[in-house]
């Protein structure tokens, strides 16, 4: 696998960044912080990436950095078959409210840049005959849900966004994977309290990484997420207003 | 395209607080953990660095209610290894399982591992960890070739054996007192192949246990016993002897030791499984059950045995739980040794598990606890006897010359601690020098050390 990797430098990127060297992946890291990321690219080494893992910087808040990015990532590999996006930033409903500037970020982030970022990818993808889009959505854009109104409308804009990639591009060899993580205990999540069913980082990558072996489209990490929003999309809307979840 | 500021938000926000506590669940203080993967960031102005909170007690806990603690467990990177000279470098929060998983297949391992593998690299550093090696091997400051350290006036200074040593040495066994630790350079050690080969024996004496501990260190590079003080009478201090050594290529198993994700108990066990009766039964069925063996050893057996289930402190319920470590010299007759014994046994205290190990050279940390002699581990659940069961062994521990492990203890008096520590006014005097101002400090500093909570 030839893999570029937006996100790998925390959280589950890291995690499923070291899953895929540890399994001898080849690797490029797309990130803001350079010299962070070559941190990163030593860690991913001694994990067991093959050949040598390269970076350059990318920062979803800046598009014109998008393409030039993959394309240092696919001639460092000489090639490239698949691409991943862990990259996403959150922010609690009160905050967003309070301040319109970090919405606008956020939105911009989580669903136009990254929607553009994997338009990039596509392309790139398709012209060489086709492999692999990762991308982490979240459980948040299922339903309209109180405590994540506005960063679940940016994930729910980038899975119907993935899952429309799916359906068109599957037949020429572009699969693409979106996945939904629930709670899991990163950076971005610690000054929350975490539910019951909180999730680890490297359990989350173990998962992913066995769907990108497989190509399914969907993946929900930790599994139990699947069933709990299942029931979540059935709920009456009477009884999403009087719930706090 | 919209193109936006990328808008750095270095500094954490502030979360909320919570309960913190070490690994006996006891004490609980109120505070902030602050978590990122960007260490340097999180351990601007706070007051100290805890790891994965394997401490048994207030070592890594906030002084006072309320404040703040840098949390490094995030900060997980392995940043160099030169197979050459076996040197790592790795974040302070990299974990000793991720090291060993990556390194036991290419036939090398840390030089000195504690009882578990959920630990940084930073808090062994902090505790100048020792463990089944330490008559040969020492503890793990012997191993560290330098550190990367925030001091309190917030600097990063590298610091080792021949720069800035004061300050190296000090911070080797120092529970975080004199810095945040933000990266570790270790040396590791080759060995001849990943598997242990290991020998049971029972001990049906104390005396015997002893004997055998000390006979076997002779020959074995790991030795440990367990032992059964819960039983009072003549059989007290009976135990088992594990005696171990890394396997041959030509005996060890082909292929590679398989790597396995251990289960995890829910978060507060019924405490009724805790009661005494209950464990001096299973610690009988457990002596009965074992018989002599010898044989090829998973490597995660043999150094991490509790570690099969994830959080089995659990098992001691709400209260909570203590484990006592204390070293004694020793003599030929050992009576120093019956003497600990004796008072045990007329305190009728509830030992659950009794760890006991001998130990060789004292570290090179200025507060390393191990020394030559012979340590216990004792580990009883909280009640109200625990604080007047803790200050009469702190009285036989000043007496025999010996000494308390700071990394275990949540009970010991101040005035007890000063008397077993000869070594503390010359930490006091590098910590003034780097920390002029007493920023530094724990839960257990301000207990221990006299400092301002
Ligand atoms: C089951 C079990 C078995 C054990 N067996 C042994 C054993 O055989 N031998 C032994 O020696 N110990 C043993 N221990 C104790 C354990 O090894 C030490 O307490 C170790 O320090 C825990 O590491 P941690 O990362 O969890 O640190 P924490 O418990 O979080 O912190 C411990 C101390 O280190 C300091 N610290 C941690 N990280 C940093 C940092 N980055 N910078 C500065 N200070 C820091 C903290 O402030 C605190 O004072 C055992 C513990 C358990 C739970
Ligand atoms: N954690 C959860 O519970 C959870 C739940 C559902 C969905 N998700 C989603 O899963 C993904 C990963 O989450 P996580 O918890 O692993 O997050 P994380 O730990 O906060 O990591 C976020 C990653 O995104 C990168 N990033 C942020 N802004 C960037 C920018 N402008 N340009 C380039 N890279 C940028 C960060 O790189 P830097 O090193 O440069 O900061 C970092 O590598 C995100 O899309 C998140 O929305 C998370």
């Amino acid at each position: 696998m030839k893999i570029a990797f937006l996100g790998a430098s925390k959280g589950m990127g890291r995690a499923l960044a070291r899953q895929l060297a540890s399994r001898g992946a080849q690797l490029f890291l797309l990130g803001r912080d350079l010299e962070d990321l070559g941190r990163s690219a030593a860690d991913l080494q001694l994990h067991g990436a093959s050949g040598t893992v390269g970076f350059c910087t990318c920062d979803l808040l800046q598009p014109p950095t998008f393409g030039p990015a993959l394309d240092q990532a696919s001639a460092a590999m000489n090639g490239l078959d698949t691409v991943i996006v862990t990259a996403g930033i959150f922010a609690t409903q009160e905050e967003l409210e309070a301040d319109p500037a970090l919405t606008a970020r956020l939105l911009t982030a989580d669903f136009t840049n990254t929607v553009l970022f994997c338009e990039e990818a596509r392309k790139r993808l398709l012209a060489a005959g086709g492999g692999t889009l990762c991308v982490f959505s979240s459980v948040a854009g299922e339903r309209g849900r109180k405590p994540v109104i506005l960063y679940g409308a940016a994930k729910a804009g980038l899975s119907r966004y993935l899952e429309g990639l799916d359906h068109k591009f599957r037949s020429q060899g572009l699969r693409t994977i979106t996945v939904k993580p629930g709670f899991v205990k990163t950076g971005m999540t610690a000054g929350l309290k975490p539910p019951p069913f909180a999730g680890e980082p490297d359990a989350v990558a173990r998962s992913v990484a066995r769907a990108i072996e497989r190509g399914s489209a969907e993946v929900y990490a930790p599994g139990i997420w699947r069933l709990i929003m299942l029931v979540i999309r059935n709920l009456p809307r009477g009884v999403m207003r009087r719930i706090g979840f | 395209m919209t193109s936006l500021p990328s808008k750095d938000i270095t500094l954490p926000k502030p979360v909320p607080e919570t309960e913190l506590s070490g690994w006996g669940h006891y004490p609980v203080v109120r505070g902030e953990e602050r978590l990122g993967e960007d260490l340097e960031a999180i351990t601007q102005g706070v007051v100290l660095t805890r790891g994965l909170g394997r401490s048994y007690g207030d070592a890594s806990l906030p002084s006072r209610s309320g404040e703040a603690v840098a949390g490094s467990a995030l900060a997980d990177r392995i940043l160099s290894f030169d197979a050459d000279t076996g040197i790592v470098r790795a974040e302070a929060g990299f974990p000793l399982w991720r090291l060993n998983r990556l390194f036991l297949p290419r036939n090398w391992f840390t030089p000195v591992t504690p009882g578990t593998h959920f630990v940084t690299l930073g808090g062994m550093v902090a505790a100048d960890v020792h463990g089944k090696m330490h008559h040969i091997d020492g503890c793990f400051g012997e191993h560290v070739t330098a550190l990367r350290l925030r001091v309190a006036d917030g600097r990063i200074v590298e610091c080792s054996d021949t720069q800035d040593q004061d300050l190296f040495r000090a911070t080797i066994g120092g529970m975080g007192l004199t810095g945040h630790i933000l990266e570790v350079e270790l040396r590791m050690k080759r060995i001849p192949s990943p598997w242990i080969f290991q020998e049971t024996e029972r001990c049906d004496s104390f005396d015997h246990l002893i004997d055998a501990l000390k006979e076997a260190g002779k020959t074995w590079p790991f030795t440990v016993t367990w032992a059964d003080f819960l039983n009072h009478g003549s059989r007290m201090g009976r135990g088992l002897l594990m005696k171990g050594r890394w396997a041959d290529p030509s005996e060890a198993p082909k292929d590679l030791p398989r790597f396995r994700h251990p289960p995890t108990l829910p978060p507060i066990f019924p405490s009724w499984l805790g009661q005494p009766f209950l464990v001096r039964i299973f610690n009988r069925l457990v002596f009965a059950a074992i018989r002599p063996s010898r044989g090829i050893l998973h490597p995660e057996s043999c150094f991490y045995p509790l570690d099969i289930v994830h959080n089995w402190n659990n098992l001691y319920g709400r209260r909570g739980f203590t484990q006592y470590q204390c070293l004694l010299p020793d003599t030929p007759d050992h009576a120093a040794q019956h003497r600990l014994l004796d008072t045990l046994r007329r305190l009728r205290a509830p030992v659950f598990l009794a760890v006991i190990k001998d130990c060789g050279r004292e570290g090179r940390g200025l507060l390393s606890f191990p020394k030559p002699g012979i340590s216990y581990a004792l580990d009883l659940p909280i009640d109200e006897r625990t604080q007047s069961i803790v200050d009469t062994l702190n009285d036989v521990v000043v007496a025999e010359g010996g000494r308390i492990y700071l990394a275990k203890d949540a009970f010991t008096r101040a005035d007890h601690f000063r008397s077993m520590e000869s070594r503390l006014e010359a930490f006091q005097a590098v910590r003034r020098k780097w920390d002029p101002h007493g920023l530094l400090r724990s839960a257990q500093s301000v207990r221990l050390l006299g400092d301002r909570p």
